[in-house]
């Protein structure tokens, strides 16, 4: 078994609050939160900071060949989301009408399990996104 | 600091005078829908005597951690709950995703809160939720927290063909509870619990599925439930008839209402909370959830009876009082309306979903 859980741990604020950064020098909102801002490097101000909770679909992609550990979830969406203060996230679309599914179409951040990497592993939660009206 | 007598008198009867009550509610019921009739298709059986229609079920990515936060979340987002006023966090499951390491820190993670609260995970079979909620209530009357978080959530599990797999279903709910007099929706007068060892549904360690005694969990469910009801009105002087609406744990659609005929409470009173014919029995959340559902409707001045069933066995009985903060402090989205949101899956997707294919 791989021991995963340090490495899971170190990130969630980022998976379980969407915690990203933002620079009160340029005013611009990161996620994944930045060491320096790329905008203002030396002179940024970077302040921690939890993301939008919705957002718009920018672009989407249906996933039939998924990655190692994901094989029993394939087929499912993965979007390109800009999160209402700009910021931009890749996440699984679920629990959403395939038709709805599209670009522009405004969603919402939900909890669910992202995987586990055996029965005996620890569980590693996160964000994901679902269609709203 | 030394108090004058007077003051410490006057301090003291305001302490003993206030009074607990929920100030919040989120609920979380899966979108995914089995019809039981689908499942009466693939076993050949009958279950139409269970009076349940369909039965949510977590998807696959889903479990009662996540649809926990999510339950959280909506009461949190519905009644403006600042996070970091959570000082408690107590969830009742029977399906808990770790058996070590706990499901209550997770969640209080991903709401936001503090590091400062306590936190356990309960499990009485069903009534874990309402075990949580009662905690809460009495660390608010002790005053040792400002909010505490009760969450019932399950992904029930049942055996395929057996009785169970008709209804047991997933759900969350979760409830604020705290003592200001400006957010108070229903207050607490009272609770009280009728425990005693009758194992009527139990399960060993690593036994995948439950197990049960079929007609003896009813004789169970009604012991307990009548008693603790009948303890309820014996400790607060009220009967049958003060009620404006009761929920009781709803394991199917029938059970509830004979609670309500032995007890004299006629079953329009009862209909409100009644959600297992269209969702199934959410074991932890099912009182919670009927609960929310009264809650969602109610008005001020009316008194509600709410009494869970955990088999092994116990019951825990509440009486209500909703106040006049209910007319500015709903949830966005009443019960009846959210289990409208669903998406029809046949068994094999209902299998798959529920982890219940183990050659993978």
């Amino acid at each position: 078994m791989q021991n995963i859980a340090p490495l899971n741990w170190r990130r969630f604020p980022e998976r379980y609050l969407l915690k990203g950064n933002y620079c009160e020098n340029c005013k611009q909102a990161f996620f994944p939160p930045r060491a320096i801002c790329p905008n203002c490097r030396r002179k940024g101000k970077l302040v921690s900071m939890e993301m939008p909770r919705t957002g718009k679909i920018i672009s989407y992609t249906k996933v039939y060949v998924p990655p190692e550990g994901f094989k029993n979830e394939a087929p499912y969406y993965l979007a390109i989301i800009e999160l209402e203060n700009g910021a931009r996230v890749l996440s699984q679309i679920v629990d959403s009408e395939p038709e709805k599914i599209k670009i522009g179409a405004k969603v919402k951040k939900v909890f669910r399990r992202i995987g586990e990497p055996d029965k005996y592993g620890t569980i590693t939660y996160g964000y994901k996104f679902k269609v709203v009206e | 600091m030394k108090l004058p007598l007077k003051k410490y008198l006057k301090r003291l009867g305001k302490v003993l005078r206030m009074n607990a009550g929920i100030i919040g509610y989120g609920v979380y019921i899966p979108r995914l829908r089995i019809k039981v009739s689908e499942i009466e298709r693939v076993w050949q059986r009958n279950a139409s005597g269970l009076a349940v229609s369909e039965k949510a079920v977590a998807a696959s990515d889903e479990d009662s951690c996540t649809m926990a936060v999510e339950a959280a979340r909506r009461g949190i987002e519905d009644f403006s709950i600042n996070p970091k006023r959570i000082n408690a966090i107590y969830i009742g499951s029977e399906s808990h995703p770790y058996a070590v390491n706990p499901t209550a820190s997770i969640v209080g993670d991903a709401l936001g809160t503090t590091n400062k609260y306590f936190a356990v995970d309960m499990e009485f079979a069903c009534k874990a939720g309402t075990a949580g909620l009662q905690v809460c209530y009495a660390l608010k009357k002790a005053r040792m927290i400002d909010v505490g978080l009760a969450i019932g959530t399950d992904t029930a599990q049942s055996k395929p063909n057996d009785a169970l797999e008709f209804t047991a279903a997933s759900g969350a709910a979760a409830f604020f509870i705290g003592d200001s007099k400006n957010e108070i929706i229903a207050e607490i007068e009272h609770t009280c619990s009728f425990t005693s060892d009758m194992p009527d549904f139990w399960r060993r360690p690593r036994a995948e599925f439950p197990e049960h005694t079929g007609r003896f969990t009813g004789e169970a469910y009604f012991k307990h439930i009548i008693n603790a009801a009948k303890l309820l009105m014996e400790e607060t002087g009220y009967n049958a008839s003060d009620f404006d609406y009761a929920v009781f744990h709803q394991p199917n659609g029938k059970f509830p209402l004979k609670a309500a005929k032995i007890l004299g409470i006629p079953s329009e009173k009862v209909k409100q909370g009644l959600l297992t014919p269209h969702i199934g029995n959410t074991y932890s959340a099912s009182t919670l959830i009927g609960l929310a559902s009264v809650l969602d409707v109610a008005r001020p001045g009316q008194k509600v009876l709410a009494v869970s069933y955990g088999s092994g066995a116990g019951s825990d009985a509440f009486v209500l009082n909703i106040t006049e903060n209910i007319k500015n402090r709903r949830a966005s989205r009443a019960v009846l309306e959210m289990i409208k949101e669903k998406e029809y899956i046949d068994y094999a997707l209902y299998v798959r979903h529920r982890h219940k294919i183990k050659s993978l």
